[in-house]
């Protein structure tokens, strides 16, 4: 019952930025518990990103290389990762809240019988312990809990709350090629259709730029996006906005959207209802663009202009664009 | 066609959050409502059986006020209910799950719809949790479903996208917003569930010991997160204003 597990997501060849978290601080973890740090890695075509995960920390990473594992399917990937878990029985495996963060991490929890801690926004060790915090009620409230017996200790944590520690050129990790216990796989996929972006995955990204009801129509959505641009924003959206057919609910922010933690995050035209906040109030810095003074965006807010947000978001993006000009 | 919907009843959306003299989360005077991708599990089911035939059973585990929520969606349409209490049992994720999965096996079933996350203190793990127990196939997230002669065809979210996912049944699958739009209850619908069987068990109906069913997580500690401290307005006209937010994000914040 050793080692910290770390899930290595990638697409296209690039690993998600909560991967590198994860290997900065299971890093620490291994230290501190004198345990080896490994990488879990499936996929088609993988092997040649082991590298990088060595760079970021990992001591050992188990390639799982199958033309089945090509794409992500639930049991593809949970039978293959279950019975790596099942042989090496590691003391903590990690992954990150993501969409297939997510899913695999509770087929994999329940396959075995451990307890799982999702969406988690701090892990500190304490008395031999991992002690996981994860918000509940989104966000209104947080829980600090413990898995005492089962084995392996797994949680999901969420992008953007672990730092990265700059990457060691030349530090290698053990590679193990593993065959890959596939087994049968249920799930087809028929299609993927993604709307490939040049702007940053919205749970991912540093700054984020979101429109509500006050953006008044799908056109204006052009200004965030503008903004987004020389900021190297993603933009994002309150529900209104949603609802109005104006944005996909991908976009959108909150309780019963996606749920973020930038560095900043600028709300244009939003009133700051409590389920919005939910989704954005663990931002570090936070803007509020709003015309009434009394919205309740203004209370969550660092820095807040209360104005018409078609007169300040092409300025304010002109001006962003002036100082990053001047380096 | 038969169709089983695992339901949770959370708290209101617009609830606020306080702890109690136990340090435990505060349930005094706290609207109840069935989770919103809960609501879109029931509404689809309702979809279903309409299309299909057959017969819509919503099973929950939690306390007796749960009936509440489980007559809401017999007034949608559902046909029969099932509460099981853990009989103040502490449960997990992982029991809550072990409970509804024996639930749902003393059921026909074709296909299980469930919520992908309950937004009060989920963790978008239950569902996965049964899917795993049932031995059942699942897809995660879907915002549009067909079913059609033993198979299902799923529109799931996934980052940046959607993907189209086919499952034979009987299998799992869970709700994401967009689904469809829940429908409320008629008058007649509330009169009509009033006579609807809503079936109350124990862990022992169920032939659980609670051992079975005994936690994998304890919890150390709940609390609310600190206020933010007052923000500062910008002041000026919008061109000034926003040139001094730029400034002040650049020197003061650092975070551009
Ligand atoms: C179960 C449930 C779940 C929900 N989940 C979510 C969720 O996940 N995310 C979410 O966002 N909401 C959610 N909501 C909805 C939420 O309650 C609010 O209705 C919603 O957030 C309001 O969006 P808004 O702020 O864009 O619109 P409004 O509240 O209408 O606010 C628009 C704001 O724009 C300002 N404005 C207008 N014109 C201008 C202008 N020219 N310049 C500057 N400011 C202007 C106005 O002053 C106003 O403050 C949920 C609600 C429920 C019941
Ligand atoms: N106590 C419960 N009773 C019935 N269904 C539940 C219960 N808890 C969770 N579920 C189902 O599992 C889904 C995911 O819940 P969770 O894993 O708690 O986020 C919910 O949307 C419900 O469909």
């Amino acid at each position: 019952m050793s080692g910290i597990w770390v899930y290595a997501e990638q697409r296209n060849g690039q690993f998600k930025k909560v991967t590198l978290e994860l290997l900065s601080a299971g890093r620490k973890l291994a230290d501190r518990l004198q345990q080896e740090l490994c990488a879990v890695l499936p996929g088609k075509g993988v092997a040649g990103l082991a590298g990088t995960l060595g760079e970021y920390g990992a001591d050992k990473v188990y390639v799982l290389e199958a033309d089945a594992l090509e794409h992500y399917t639930t049991d593809g990937y949970t039978n293959a990762v279950t019975a790596l878990v099942q042989e090496h029985r590691p003391f903590a495996f990690l992954l990150g809240c993501t969409v297939l963060g997510r899913d695999l991490a509770a087929h994999v929890a329940q396959r075995l019988n451990t307890g799982l801690f999702t969406d988690c926004t701090a892990l500190e060790l304490e008395d031999g312990q991992l002690v996981f915090t994860r918000p509940i009620y989104a966000g209104k409230a947080f829980v600090k809990g413990v898995c005492p017996e089962a084995r392996p200790v797994m949680a999901t944590v969420r992008p953007n709350v672990l730092s990265v520690d700059p990457p060691q050129a030349g530090r290698t990790a053990q590679v193990v090629q593993v065959a890959p216990q596939v087994g049968e796989i249920r799930q087809t996929v028929k299609e993927v259709v993604r709307q490939e972006s040049t702007r940053p995955e919205l749970t991912e990204a540093d700054i984020i730029v979101s429109g509500g009801r006050g953006m008044k129509g799908p056109e204006n959505f052009k200004l965030l996006e503008e903004l987004a641009d020389v900021m190297g924003a993603a933009v994002g959206a309150s529900r209104a906005a949603v609802d109005a057919g104006w944005v996909p609910h991908s976009m959108q922010v909150g309780q019963t959207g996606k749920t973020v933690s930038p560095v900043l995050y600028i709300a244009c035209g939003i009133s700051g209802a409590i389920q919005h906040l939910a989704g954005m109030s663990s931002s570090k810095c936070i803007v509020a663009i709003n015309k009434d003074p009394e919205a309740p965006i203004f209370k969550v807010a660092d820095y807040g202009i209360v104005g018409d947000l078609f007169e300040v978001l092409p300025v304010l993006a002109q001006e962003v664009k002036k100082l990053k000009e001047e380096g | 066609m038969k169709i089983v919907v695992l339901l949770k009843q959370t708290f209101d959306t617009e609830a606020k959050i306080s702890l109690d003299a136990g340090g435990r989360i505060n349930r005094q005077g706290v609207n109840l409502i069935i989770n919103p991708y809960d609501e879109y599990a029931v509404e689809e089911a309702l979809r279903l059986k309409e299309k299909h035939g057959g017969e819509v059973t919503v099973v929950s585990v939690g306390e007796a006020q749960v009936q509440d929520a489980l007559r809401q969606a017999l007034a949608m349409g559902a046909d029969k209910a099932v509460l099981v209490s853990p009989d103040g049992v502490e449960v997990d994720e992982y029991s809550t799950a072990v409970i509804l999965a024996k639930a749902v096996a003393r059921q026909e079933y074709d296909i299980v719809l469930a919520g992908w996350r309950a937004i009060d203190d989920g963790s978008a793990q239950v569902a996965a949790r049964v899917a795993e127990i049932l031995g059942l196939p699942m897809v995660n997230m879907v915002t549009k479903l067909e079913v059609n002669g033993g198979r299902a065809v799923a529109t799931r979210e996934i980052e940046g996208g959607v993907e189209v996912v086919e499952v034979p049944l009987p299998a799992v699958i869970t709700a994401q917003k967009g689904l469809n739009e829940p429908r409320y209850p008629s008058m007649k619908g509330i009169m009509q569930a009033k006579k609807k069987p809503l079936e109350k068990l124990g862990l022992s109906d169920l032939g659980l010991d609670p051992a079975q069913a005994a936690p994998k997580v304890k919890i150390l500690q709940y609390f609310l997160p600190a206020a933010r401290a007052a923000g500062k307005i910008l002041p000026g006209e919008p061109a000034e204003a926003a040139a001094a937010l730029a400034k002040a994000l650049r020197e003061e914040a650092k975070v551009i």
